[in-house]
């Protein structure tokens, strides 16, 4: 960037969501709402066991049922080329053998689909979808993770190495210590637009999918690993998504399905899972035990830290993530160890959801850390700067930026800290009592490649295109808000197209580094354009020369309006169109990579998360009364989707604190509160009034706006804080999350 | 597709006609609970009688009671001056419920017939002896947090989910019913039942008895009334455990009280051993925690739902203390 354009504090008019009004009005498009001619419709039958063989299928009565098309199972699927091997190893980072859908009769986990009913309407393929009958020889399954924890195993897979540095009993020996476990159950991602797809074959080896995918490249590539086409005959497109929260970070069996019988039927097919199979069918945050160790020094220097986490994964595959890696980096400590180990249960494979591991790590880590303050008797934020990394003692390197002293600071300022008494239940309000808590959370700051095609058109306008989508955060506004001051265009002289694979290839939107990734590439190809238009300047005949002006670098243009005028003299003012009509061109148009280089440097954005909230002892209730999360992640290119993106983690982390729990019966080896009205997610009366607090400052390292990820801070640490909160009010150590009323009433 | 028929009737003859009729057919009004039923297949009705067309919304004063007709909505009850003025616990309670779209569609007679919302009795792959009797109660040795710990039975645990229905039995209402064998009145109390050895009957109704209104009798509690819901999340949710609480109070002493528990059991759950204990007492915690404890004598937890042992009193406290503030 030419200046710090996004830290300009005159320019108090960040942009609006570009596609704002699209989404509000139901002009913006999903998956399952593209209009293509001749459609049928499937419902996927599951399993009503959790583990064994199917004995028979009976399909006949559906078969015969009005409007039916084909009814797929096991025994009649079309062969997928790409399941025949048996031994495609899962994509990275899991391992293990990915579910073939309709490959044989083996039933992994409840629910796991056993058919596929396509018929003329939805309705009709639903109707038929229940006179679909299976016979099972049952096998005693396992749901229940406590009672599995003798089958704990070391992951085959990514994060199978345990983590050590100094010695991993250090903290034993230290003058204070807490040695405790913490729980979580499953949560489900369950966004509101339900996991869908319409497959068309548009020849024997050419396919087009509207799916829900955060990530069109990664669907192709599985798409074309199951069906063995080239990667130039599919087409998959997802430009919007109503939510995903993770669960479309992988290519599912429904969607593999819905291409299978589009081919058998011959004809393009939509399947949309009910409600109840977004609970079953498409990954979950896993449940987690976690132990943690910690000791102290009396003066609060920590000592050791020992993390083991145990998590469920699927009984045919394996799938990590990075719960223990926090505690790896947070805090200078001379003596760290970590574990991860999992167990496989009957269920579908889990999946990252929001924040993923780092958000189920950073409960354990930083209640942790709020016990030990106690023990300490010493303030948790005093108690944090004492131990405050200064370089990354992981990897001993520096940090390309960290200003979390500075979110301590604006944080406790804005929640009104000064008002806490470290003694619990020492602030009431009638009959309430009043705590503050706070958690700590960080994610790494990532950027990956992206490729972006720019087309500044003949009258001046620009097109950016780039095959990233958008699962909510605004990445279109952000590719604009980067653009905008680039090339000094109004931002509604820019149009971006997205979400196709038929677009220049961009990143999957995960692990928070779409605006780091893509917003770099609309930058490079910004700056590419700006030295073409320069070239231009320089040209015989250009007005921007003169006997002393041979040569005109981009440096010395400026970008305003759509026009180019030299820095040095104003007057030289010339609109794009002119200067291309001038040239004789139809405009420039300019493909570009984008990558980072390797740096010397550990990248990390870091959050920091108060709350301030109300428990009623005789009845368990809890009432958040005020939220303040504030962020170290470098430029915030688009303020007000930035603080949308915030606001949105602290309320999906309120429900995984207080209310969400996906019960299973473990005889049945199902989910019992598998719908919305049983599975608990806040409502508005829940959430209070949520600052966002944005250190804004540059980090020089990661990109070339000096930005860093958002989307998992959001959410790190914000789980711990509501129950050092609790803490803080009641005296009562909450450790098995949800915190229900049951488990805070007092006699 | 599961077909069914639909047919909109005006007169209290032809809905009642049309059921006696015909086995398979069902009344609908709000629908806000049959239409999750029949998605979930735990009803199958062969048709529908739509009564949303009977002349029963009035909420209108009859001399020295109330009457709220029975297709009057959830909403306009909660928010009407009478009942706000007079009632104002069944505002409260009405306002406690569902959200306030559900209320918006639901009627005070679909908010009484409402079926449990009970997971085993919903999920038709599950044992549920009110569903269909004989297959076992898949809660008690199963998930049971929302379960009753109050006259439950060995076949049933499940609970009543009205909020509604727990002040009106505070309130001592009254059900008027047309049907078959003409008109009859039956006292709220004796409208819901408890499990037995029927747990899939949820009330006293015989086949072609229709709801047409609700009356409460004018009563001295219009200040000192309180529905207190202890709930997982702050709207949307059923009540973990609930109380309704009126107190008729001078000074400090306890004239009268009227006290309704939810989320307890198969039926709204009325407790008249601490109303009596209560009468004529001073408004204090400690007599409020006596009343508690003679409430708690027969309750029975069955594991996970332990917990309400505990809220069940602590909750009926609370709801005292708050009704019982002064003005």
């Amino acid at each position: 960037m030419d200046k710090d354009f996004f830290f300009d504090k005159k320019k108090n008019d960040p942009i609006s969501r570009v596609d704002g009004r699209a989404k509000v009005t139901g002009k913006a498009t999903y998956a399952a709402e593209h209009k293509v001619p001749n459609l049928a419709y499937g419902f996927l039958v599951g399993s009503t066991i959790a583990k064994g063989r199917i004995k028979s299928l009976d399909t006949k009565s559906a078969e015969r049922a009005p409007g039916v098309l084909g009814v797929i199972t096991h025994v009649n699927a079309p062969k997928i080329p790409g399941y025949q091997t048996g031994k495609d190893p899962a994509k990275p980072p899991t391992a293990g053998q990915p579910l073939r859908i309709f490959y044989d009769n083996q039933i992994f986990y409840y629910d796991q689909p056993i058919a596929l009913v396509i018929a003329d309407t939805y309705d009709r393929a639903l109707f038929a979808a229940k006179l679909v009958k299976a016979q099972y020889e049952k096998e005693v399954h396992q749901t229940e993770l406590e009672t599995n924890l003798s089958k704990a195993r070391i992951p085959t897979g990514p994060r199978k190495e345990d983590y050590k540095r100094g010695d991993a009993d250090g903290y034993k020996n230290a003058a204070v210590k807490i040695e405790q476990e913490y729980y979580h159950p499953v949560e489900v991602h369950n966004p509101m637009e339900l996991g869908s797809i319409i497959a068309r074959w548009d020849g024997p080896d050419k396919l087009t999918v509207y799916t829900k995918t955060q990530g069109v490249e990664s669907t192709r590539n599985s798409i074309k690993d199951a069906f063995k086409l080239s990667p130039e005959n599919i087409t998959v497109n997802a430009e919007h998504i109503g939510g995903a929260f993770g669960m479309g970070l992988r290519t599912w069996p429904y969607e593999i399905a819905a291409i299978m019988g589009a081919q058998k039927i011959g004809k393009p097919l939509k399947l949309a899972l009910h409600r109840e199979q977004m609970f079953t069918n498409v990954g979950y945050r896993p449940e987690t035990i976690q132990k943690i160790g910690m000791g102290a020094t009396a003066d609060g220097k920590l000592v050791g830290i020992f993390h083991e986490a145990t998590a469920n994964t699927s009984a045919y595959e394996e799938f990590t993530e990075a719960t223990v890696n926090i505690t790896q980096f947070m805090y200078a400590c001379p003596n760290v160890a970590t574990r991860y180990r999992l167990v496989p249960l009957n269920f579908v494979t889990p999946i990252w959801m929001r924040g993923p591991g780092e958000a189920t790590g950073a409960f354990a880590l930083e209640s942790a850390m709020d016990e030990l303050a106690y023990a300490l008797k010493l303030d948790p934020i005093e108690f944090r700067l004492r131990n405050h990394a200064d370089i990354d003692p992981e990897h001993n390197r520096p940090w390309s930026s960290k200003h979390l002293k500075e979110c301590y600071e604006m944080g406790a300022e804005k929640i009104g800290w000064k008002d806490r008494q470290l003694e619990p239940r020492s602030l009431k309000d009638g009959d309430w009592l009043v705590g503050y808590g706070m958690g700590t959370g960080s994610f790494g700051a990532m950027r990956w490649v992206a490729t972006v095609k720019a087309k500044l058109q003949p009258d001046g306008k620009l097109l950016l295109q780039c095959s990233v989508n958008d699962m909510g955060p605004g990445t279109a506004t952000m590719m604009t808000a980067v653009a905008s001051e680039a090339m000094g265009l109004a931002p509604d002289k820019i149009t971006i197209q997205m979400g196709s694979t038929k677009l220049p290839p961009g990143p999957m939107q995960g692990g928070s580094n779409v605006t780091s990734t893509v917003g770099s590439a609309v930058h490079d190809v910004c700056a590419e354009l700006k030295m073409q238009i320069a070239a231009l300047a320089s040209k015989e005949g250009s007005p921007f020369r003169t006997r002393k002006v041979k040569e005109v670098k981009a440096e010395d243009l400026v970008f305003s309006d759509g026009s180019v005028a030299l820095k040095k003299n104003e007057s030289t003012k010339i609109s794009f169109q002119d200067l291309f009509r001038r040239n004789n061109l139809q405009g420039l148009e300019i493909t570009k990579e984008s990558k980072g280089q390797e740096q010397p440097y550990s990248m990390y954005s870091f959050s920091m998360h108060f709350v301030k909230l109300r428990v009623h002892p005789a009845t368990g209730r809890v009432k958040i009364d005020h939220v303040v999360s504030c962020a170290d992640a470098g430029t915030i290119i688009s303020p007000k989707t930035a603080a949308s993106q915030m606001i949105g983690g602290a309320v999906g982390v309120i429900g995984m604190a207080l209310m969400e729990d996906l019960v299973v019966d473990h005889r049945f080896g199902r989910p019992i509160n598998n719908n919305l009205a049983d599975y608990h997610v806040p409502v508005n009366a829940d959430i209070p009034n949520i600052d966002v607090l944005f250190v804004n400052k540059k980090d020089p390292f990661t990109n070339p706006m000096g930005s860093k990820g958002l989307g998992e801070i959001a959410l790190v640490g914000v789980a711990p804080a509501v129950a050092n909160a609790v803490f803080n009010a009641t005296g009562k150590r909450i450790r098995t999350l949800p915190i229900t009323p049951d488990k805070l009433m007092e006699t | 597709m599961i077909n069914f028929g639909y047919t909109r009737v005006s007169t209290h003859k032809a809905a009642i006609d049309a059921v006696r009729k015909d086995s398979a057919a069902q009344w609908i009004a709000g629908g806000t609970n049959l239409v999750d039923l029949m998605k979930k297949g735990v009803t199958t009705p062969e048709k529908l009688i739509d009564i949303n067309n009977l002349p029963l919304k009035d909420i209108r004063k009859e001399g020295n009671k109330l009457y709220i007709g029975a297709l009057a909505l959830n909403s306009e009850v909660a928010e009407n001056e009478l009942v706000r003025t007079q009632q104002p616990l069944l505002s409260q309670a009405l306002q406690a419920g569902a959200s306030q779209q559900i209320r918006n569609m639901a009627t005070v007679g679909g908010n009484m017939m409402q079926r449990t919302r009970c997971p085993y009795f919903y999920n038709t792959d599950m044992p549920c002896n009110k569903r269909e009797p004989g297959t076992g109660c898949g809660a008690l040795k199963g998930f049971n947090r929302m379960h009753a710990i109050f006259g439950t039975s060995e076949n049933c645990i499940a609970v009543h989910p009205s909020d509604m229905c727990i002040a009106l039995i505070a309130l001592d209402a009254t059900v008027l019913v047309t049907g078959p064998k003409g008109d009859c009145r039956i006292p709220f109390q004796n409208f819901h039942r408890l499990p037995g050895d029927a747990p899939h009957k949820d009330n006293t109704l015989e086949r072609g008895e229709l709801i047409t209104a609700i009356e409460i009798p004018d009563n001295p509690y219009q200040k000192h009334v309180h529905y207190l819901k202890v709930r997982d999340r702050s709207s949307y949710a059923f009540a973990l455990v609930s109380v309704a609480a009126a107190v008729d109070l001078q000074g400090d002493k306890i004239n009268d009280v009227r006290l309704g528990m939810g989320g307890v059991a198969h039926k709204p759950w009325r407790l008249t051993e601490a109303e009596n204990f209560l009468k004529g007492k001073t408004a204090t915690e400690a007599t409020f925690r006596q009343a508690a404890e003679l409430v708690m004598k027969n309750a029975k937890g069955y594991g996970h739902n332990n917990f309400k042992l505990k809220l069940a009193p602590n909750t009926l406290v609370e709801a005292l203390k708050t009704a019982t503030v002064k003005a």
